[in-house]
């Protein structure tokens, strides 16, 4: 059993605090605890940025997912950029293309229960859930 | 919208009660730099009581903003991190290990007389 909940269309820069709130209030829904909804907020905020930076639009969609008797909430960004040359360096702490400090992707992964990367040059999905505990 | 900032003595006192969006949480670091040339304050401390997320871009802006103040020669010293933001931070794999932090306003101001005393 999955449902979407809710998307967020990326574009402009306040598009990612629109969705790190439409996060926030998501997980909040789905009952998980404060530390979790920050987690899942700032994870949110790096895949959000990553549109915003490299692509023209992109969205964030919100899946609520279920493995009885867990409950949790699958984020997927989306967007029809160039994609991600190399795969393998944007995984590697540290690395950036923007001057910005490399958190980004390894970081969501270490942020969240289930992280997936696909690119390719008509675009890049990344999926990420968390488990409510 | 912008983050107020206070003049106390010496001191520049911030408490940022907004989400910050990348703009202004760039447009509160020139602020803060114009404010500490303006007043010659010699310590500031920034309160994140209130702030629930810190991406790794927030945190860049707040990690270039203690070396930006040193290099005018004055010191930063953040307050208040929250349980949350600390753990998502370390998870998101930033440290931030050159910016001074206290437990609260009182220990920051404790801190900032502290360190000036040093120099």
């Amino acid at each position: 059993m999955k449902g979407t909940l809710s998307s967020v269309v990326i574009k402009q820069e306040w598009d990612i605090v629109g969705a790190r709130q439409a996060g926030r209030q998501v997980s909040q829904d789905l009952g998980f605890g404060s530390v979790d909804q920050a987690r899942i907020a700032t994870a949110i905020s790096e895949l959000a940025r990553n549109i915003y930076l490299y692509t023209e639009e992109g969205e964030i969609t919100f899946e609520e997912v279920r493995d009885i008797p867990k409950v949790g909430l699958k984020i997927i960004a989306q967007d029809q950029g160039p994609g991600i040359k190399d795969l393998s360096a944007v995984m590697r702490d540290g690395y950036s293309t923007s001057g910005g400090l490399g958190a980004g992707l390894p970081g969501v992964k270490r942020l969240m229960d289930h992280f997936d990367l696909e690119s390719d040059e008509n675009g890049t999905k990344v999926t990420a859930i968390k488990w409510a505990r | 919208m912008r983050v107020p900032i206070l003049k106390l003595h010496n001191y520049l006192l911030v408490s940022i009660q907004i989400e910050l969006d990348d703009q202004t949480a760039m447009k509160f670091q020139e602020d803060l730099l114009g404010k500490i040339h303006d007043t010659g304050a010699s310590g500031v401390v920034i309160d994140l009581t209130s702030v629930e997320v810190v991406d790794s871009f927030i945190a860049k802006v707040f990690g270039d903003v203690v070396s930006m103040a040193d290099l005018m020669g004055a010191k930063v010293v953040f307050t208040g991190v929250q349980p949350a933001v600390s753990m998502t931070l370390i998870e998101l794999g930033i440290y931030l290990k050159e910016v001074p932090t206290a437990l609260d306003l009182e220990q920051g101001i404790i801190k900032l007389r502290q360190e000036l005393e040093e120099k």
